[in-house]
């Protein structure tokens, strides 16, 4: 049977972790290879680095955290941020990436995740997509950081993405984003009914039980989280008790 | 020892040079090449394969002698050969992703689109799952039965003598996730993204 993965992010940026984990056993708690290694001892389905990193010129940063972290850490690794060319992905595949998400330069131009997928393969391809509620039902995409407004509906873009060789789905709710008051399990529902490919559900967790509503109530294949691991609040091996404890199948 | 991961030009094979290269430390020469003469001295030879299966065929033709050279290693000398997803699916006679293609035909059988059921079931098969072991398999030494193992794939190899089955996954239906014959061996998941108890499939497949 095939389990429901916990996927912790990080959030990288100038190359060091902007939300970290306050664990006293760490040397440095802003060096995001130490916290991918805790996440994958800890027993994360995969890791996901989100750079954040605002200029081009730093993108040699990321690439060497990947490269890094590949060599430690032996479950799959998503990097996104800032991936805008065919370039951007053979340099983080080459790294050690083993999945790239692409999210802006979807947004610009679907041609770009079918080059994408033709050439590396759908497996390695991930589209984000940043959804707002517009209306009751009705989902908008948005860019940067959900400040740009697009004028895209979320459900149709969702349809073009599977289309066009997405592998996979990083569905971030921007209304719940920081929230910490659960996945919007309407959007991610009506995502996940519409389209046949994986969902990453994101944005909201605050509690156990939203993870639960992700995948229970949303439909997601995958949940995926910041805040409640690098605080502390709940370990991975934690998580997966209690979804199992739910009869949510999990890797243990 | 030499171990040689074929390099042929398809999909990204950097996670299984890192793991290949974490298992082997120092203790086995580990070449990553597409060289002929390097293939031909190694003592095993792990066969990668990311994107489509045509693609893979593809590029493993377009190398002047390399498709004769890996028969001639694994089938003729039956040296150990591991092929990894659409590694292992290129073992077969045909497969129809993207266009029907002619594979490498050493294991009879053919590579189909995993039925979905109409939907009921995502594609790609994504994540993790727990296999279940078939029969011995030199490979699963030490390996549990119900071990979760990392899958990434839409298409399914179908062999014709299931006696080459050495594992097999739920997912829609019973679905080959492991072959051995002889010395020849493939995974349809991803030892080399499968935590630990992947790298000691990786190994397992080093000892032999």
């Amino acid at each position: 049977m095939l389990k429901n993965r916990i996927i912790p992010c990080l959030d990288v940026k100038n190359g060091r972790v902007v939300k970290g984990i306050n664990f006293v056993e760490l040397k440095d708690a802003g060096d995001p290879v130490e916290q991918a290694k805790i996440y994958s001892d800890g027993g994360a389905d995969e890791i996901c680095f989100l750079d954040i990193t605002a200029s081009n010129e730093n993108r040699e940063t990321i690439i060497d955290i990947v490269r890094k972290t590949a060599k430690e850490c032996f479950v799959p690794l998503t990097v996104g941020g800032g991936v805008r060319t065919i370039q951007n992905i053979t340099d983080l595949l080459l790294a050690g990436a083993d999945k790239v998400s692409i999210n802006t330069a979807a947004v610009k131009d679907i041609s770009f995740v079918k080059e994408a997928s033709k050439k590396f393969g759908s497996q390695c391809i991930v589209v984000a997509i940043d959804a707002k509620k517009v209306l009751d039902n009705k989902w908008e995409v948005f860019t940067h950081g959900g400040r740009n407004k697009t004028g895209i509906d979320a459900v149709e873009f969702a349809k073009q993405v599977e289309t066009n060789g997405a592998g996979e789905i990083l569905l971030t709710s921007m209304d719940r984003d920081g929230t910490k008051s659960g996945y919007d399990v309407e959007l991610l529902k009506v995502i996940t009914d519409s389209t046949n490919i994986p969902v990453i559900a994101s944005g909201g967790v605050g509690t156990l039980d939203h993870l639960y509503d992700g995948i229970v109530k949303g439909g997601a294949s995958a949940v995926l989280a910041a805040s409640i691991f690098h605080y502390g609040e709940y370990k991975i091996k934690e998580v997966k008790e209690y979804l199992n404890s739910k009869n949510v199948s999990v890797r243990l | 020892m030499n171990v040689t991961i074929v390099d042929y030009q398809s999909g990204n094979i950097s996670s299984v040079i890192n793991s290949f290269t974490e298992v082997a430390k120092g203790k086995i020469n580990l070449e990553v090449t597409s060289d002929i003469k390097k293939i031909k001295s190694s003592d095993k030879i792990v066969l990668p394969g990311q994107g489509s299966f045509k693609s893979c065929v593809d590029s493993l033709n377009s190398i002047d002698g390399l498709v004769e050279t890996l028969k001639e290693f694994a089938i003729t000398n039956k040296k150990p050969l591991l092929g990894i997803c659409v590694g292992l699916q290129m073992f077969a006679d045909i497969g129809y992703e993207e266009a029907e293609t002619k594979g490498l035909g050493w294991i009879s059988g053919k590579v189909s689109k995993i039925d979905n059921q109409n939907g009921k079931f995502k594609l790609p098969h994504i994540g993790w799952n727990e296999i279940e072991i078939q029969k011995e398999s030199k490979i699963f030494k030490d390996i549990k039965n119900k071990s979760h193992m990392y899958f990434v794939h839409s298409y399914e190899f179908i062999p014709k003598d299931k006696s080459v089955i050495s594992a097999t996954i739920d997912y829609s239906s019973k679905i080959v996730c492991s072959v051995e014959r002889d010395n020849l061996f493939g995974t349809q998941f991803h030892p080399e993204k499968s935590d630990k108890i992947g790298l000691k499939i990786i190994d397992n497949f080093m000892k032999l």
